[in-house]
C-alpha cells in the first residue's frame, strides 16, 4: 500500500502518521503544500495539527491550498483519505465531509485520553475493530465540537457513517462523555460513499505501548487488511 | 471602494464566546442586557468603480472563503 501524507506550515502529527504508517509497511511519502500533484497512493492522510496557524477558521486556508485541488481529485475518484484532527477541520472546509467543527463547547483546548465507541466496523478504517469496541485514544483541540444540519444527521445515521462517538470507559455515550459538545458524541464520520474518515481523535498517538497503548494501530491495520 | 464584512455565527448555532461575554456583562450590572453575539469583522479595499460589480466581488469572496455557510451569516456593508 502506498501513502502519502500532506505536509502544511504548522502541522505537527504528520511525523507520527509517517511512523504508523511505516510500522504497518505503507510505502509512505510526505508531501509539502505548494505541490501541485500527488505521488500515486491508495492513501492520502490530511495530519493534524494547526495548518496557517488556524488563521480566519480553523482548516479554512489549507482547504484552499495548491495540494487540496490534487486531494479532491483523488477523493472523488475514489482513493481513501484520511483526515485526523486539523485534518479533519481540512476536510470539512473542502466539502470533502459535511459538516464542521465549532469551537468546543467549554471554551478551553483539550488535551487528554478519552474513550471512543466503534459505531461501525463494516468500513476501510474499521474493520480491524469489533462492533462496539471501546478505544481509548488521545484528543488535542481546541474546534472539536461537531456540529451539521438535521438533514445531513439523520443521513449519517441512516447509513451508518458515524464511525466514532464518545463514550465513558463502560461504553456509555452521553453528555457526561462527551469531552467537547459533540453532535451526538460524534468523534468521526464517513463520507457517503465510504472512501473518507473523519475524526478528531488522534489513532497515530497510540500505535506503541512505550508512549502510550495500541487502541489506535488497528485504524492502520484495517487499511490494508 | 472599501467595504466591511461583518460575519456571526448564525442565529441556531451556539455561541459560547458571546454567552460568557453576556454573563460577564450582567456581572458588572448591565440589567436591561438582552442578548450578545460575538462575530468577526473584515475592512476590504477593491480596486473597482462600479458599486454593483463591486459588491458582487466582494459577495464572493464572502462565499468561497471569509464564511463558513454551515454555521455563519454575513452582512456587507459600503464604507467608501
Amino acid at each position: 500500500m502506498k501513502s502519502s501524507v500532506i505536509v502544511f506550515p504548522g502541522s505537527n502529527c504528520d511525523r507520527d502518521i509517517a511512523v504508523a504508517l511505516e510500522k504497518m509497511q505503507f510505502k509512505n511519502q510526505m508531501v509539502w503544500h505548494k505541490e501541485t500533484s500527488l505521488p500515486k497512493s491508495d492513501l492520502i492522510v490530511v495530519p493534524g495539527g494547526f495548518s496557517y496557524g488556524d488563521y480566519l477558521r480553523s482548516g479554512a486556508i489549507a482547504g484552499k491550498s495548491l495540494i487540496i485541488r490534487e486531494v479532491v481529485k483523488a477523493a472523488n475518484s475514489g482513493c481513501l483519505i484520511l483526515g485526523i484532527c486539523n485534518g479533519f477541520q481540512i476536510l470539512t472546509e473542502t466539502g470533502l465531509l459535511k459538516g464542521t467543527l465549532l469551537r468546543n463547547k467549554k471554551l478551553k483546548f483539550i488535551n487528554k485520553d478519552v474513550h471512543i465507541k466503534t459505531m461501525n466496523n463494516d468500513t476501510k478504517f474499521s474493520n480491524k475493530y469489533k462492533k462496539d469496541q471501546i478505544l481509548k485514544i488521545n484528543i488535542a483541540h481546541n474546534e472539536g465540537n461537531y456540529f451539521t444540519d438535521t438533514k445531513h444527521l439523520e443521513e449519517l445515521n441512516k447509513e451508518n457513517l458515524i464511525i466514532f462517538k464518545y463514550c465513558d470507559e463502560k461504553g456509555v455515550v452521553n453528555d457526561n462523555s462527551n469531552p467537547n459538545g459533540s453532535l451526538e458524541n460524534i468523534a468521526g464520520i464517513m463520507n457517503s460513499n465510504k472512501n473518507i474518515l473523519g475524526m478528531m481523535p488522534h489513532p497515530e498517538r497510540m500505535v506503541d505501548d512505550l508512549v502510550s497503548n495500541k487502541d489506535g494501530i488497528n485504524l492502520f491495520s484495517s487499511l490494508i487488511n | 471602494m472599501k467595504f466591511s464584512v461583518t460575519v456571526t455565527l448564525k442565529k441556531d448555532v451556539l455561541d459560547p464566546q458571546g454567552k460568557v461575554v453576556q454573563n460577564t456583562l450582567v456581572n458588572m450590572g448591565m440589567n436591561n442586557l438582552k442578548n450578545v453575539r460575538q462575530g468577526k469583522h473584515f475592512e476590504i479595499e477593491i480596486n473597482e468603480n462600479d458599486h454593483l460589480v463591486a459588491e458582487k466581488k466582494v459577495d464572493e469572496m464572502c462565499k468561497k472563503l471569509l464564511v463558513n455557510l454551515i454555521i455563519e451569516d454575513y452582512k456587507i456593508n459600503k464604507i467608501q
